[in-house]
């Protein structure tokens, strides 16, 4: 099954840590990514960064700033190749900003038939 | 038969349906042919093989071939229980996953590896029928598009994933008191199961003991000792030897053994404020410090009692002022009590509780 797993960081935290820290801790961002069960994975800019877009009665409203204003922000995500949620959990909880303040939110993703009947997949 | 067919097919309802065809062919069969000579592997082997069909016949996805992969089930194979056992082990755990609502796990629990119906376990609870339903049909679902396993934890995982099917059967023996149908005896069924399944963890035979030591005094908590009941006493006893024999025993042998020492007489309180010193660093629970407290003073020591009490950052908890109360009017000073009563009285809730602290405050 895939799983995406979405990183919701507390802002700031990765920044403060000293630099040898911050550099093993981009080392485990990027293990990860290099997980042969990783199937993709990406890395968002700053919430400030952020737009929001909204349809209403065919007019496109534009704000900005993110969605939710939440003390801990959407930084980035991975999507996993894991036998089972317990997998998943596993590879989650070595995301170094769930131990940062953050959390990190595990979804399995729907499996597309067409996909899997034509091997677009892996 | 149920627990292992669900752990085999990883899907509840298939498992349901299939366990109800194969009781429907053994009814309609066996009167004329005969029961086989191990009706219960013969049900199991009929409804896993019935189960199989389905998947075939239903066949949509690819993702359902780790079933069809599955040779068919032959009577010979299942008759050695393991097989069915282990599946039972492995369902405990998808039911008690912590990824699932601890009301769900619950509910789950009792509805698989229990033998309770839907609407007994909603009058358990006392929900309606149809909370109960959308509960259990919600949990399942998650069980089964977020791929919780069935499987026993790997070793690593094991102690706090044990913790969690433990607080389960727990939470099920203490709801037994309030609702209207007997969890108590089905939180100490499951206690059995759980020893009978994972004999070599301490906690598991702790927990039954607890369950046990308790439940024996049910009917007369610490008055009457003529109403104990001694055979449950004995088994409680028995599991907590157990436990204690393990060496790996947790807050569940720690509350056993004080149980134990309880149904003794005379109480060796000295020892009750011992076991309650290390169940408090086990678990950091004023409320578990407040026990101790209150061993301590019947030991004798009620000055250091207080001492202890007045520690406690527990201003919003009844009993802590309820126990200084008794405290203070046990070293005389009955202004202090008349105090500590009050407020007390001011959080009680319930009905006799008001009235025995008015009781007491009368009494001064």
């Amino acid at each position: 099954m895939k799983y995406a797993t979405l990183i919701y960081s507390k802002p700031g935290s990765h920044e403060a840590l000293p630099d040898a820290e911050y550099k093993a801790m981009f080392g485990e961002y990027m293990a990860l990514a290099n997980d042969p069960r990783c199937v993709s994975s990406g890395q968002l800019e700053p919430v400030e960064t952020a737009t929001t877009v909204r349809v209403q009665d065919g007019e496109t409203l534009t704000t900005d700033g993110p969605y939710a204003d939440t003390k801990e922000v959407f930084g980035g995500y991975y999507v996993f190749e894991a036998d089972n949620l317990d997998e998943a959990l596993e590879l989650a909880s070595r995301i170094p900003a769930a131990r940062l303040g953050g959390a990190i939110e595990v979804r399995p993703v729907v499996e597309q038939p067409s996909e899997v009947r034509s091997g677009v997949e892996r | 038969m149920l627990a292992s067919l669900i752990g085999f097919l990883g899907d509840f309802d298939l498992a349901e349906e299939a366990a109800q065809e194969a009781f429907a062919i053994a009814a309609e069969r066996w009167p004329r042919d005969g029961v086989p000579s191990n009706p219960g592997a013969w049900l199991y082997a009929s409804a896993r093989n019935r189960a199989i069909d389905r998947i075939r016949r239903e066949r949509t996805l690819a993702e359902k071939t780790r079933l069809l992969e599955v040779p068919e089930a032959t009577v010979d194979e299942l008759d050695d229980d393991t097989t069915i056992e282990d599946e039972r082990l492995e369902l405990i755990f998808t039911c008690c996953h912590p990824a699932l609502a601890l009301e769900a796990q619950v509910a789950l629990t009792l509805r698989t590896l229990g033998g309770l119906g839907t609407e007994e376990i909603a009058r358990g609870f006392l929900v309606s029928e149809e909370t109960m339903k959308r509960r259990l049909s919600r949990a399942k679902v998650k069980i089964k598009t977020a791929g919780i396993p069935f499987a026993v934890p790997a070793d690593h995982k094991l102690p706090e994933r044990l913790d969690a099917v433990l607080a389960v059967v727990y939470l099920i023996y203490n709801e037994g008191y309030s609702g209207r149908v007997d969890l108590a005896a089905e939180a100490l069924r499951l206690g059995r199961v759980l020893t009978s399944l994972m004999p070599d963890e301490a906690e598991v035979h702790g927990l039954l003991g607890l369950m046990l030591l308790h439940h024996a005094r049910r009917q007369a908590r610490f008055s009457d000792r003529a109403l104990w009941n001694g055979d449950e006493i004995a088994a409680g006893r028995a599991a907590l030897e157990q436990a204690i024999a393990l060496r790996q025993g947790g807050p569940y042998t720690l509350q056993a053994a004080i149980a134990s020492l309880q149904c003794e007489e005379p109480v060796d309180w000295n020892e009750v404020a011992v076991l309650y010193g290390r169940l408090a660093s086990v678990t950091h629970s004023p409320v578990v410090e407040l026990n101790r407290a209150v061993a301590v003073a019947q030991a004798g020591a009620v000055e250091r009692a207080l001492e202890l009490v007045d520690r406690l950052d527990l201003d919003s908890y009844q009993y802590l002022h309820s126990t200084r109360g008794e405290l203070l009017r046990r070293l005389g000073r009955l202004e202090d009590a008349r105090d500590a009563y009050e407020r007390a009285l001011e959080l009680a809730s319930s009905e006799p509780e008001r009235r025995f602290l008015a009781r007491r405050i009368a009494e001064l």
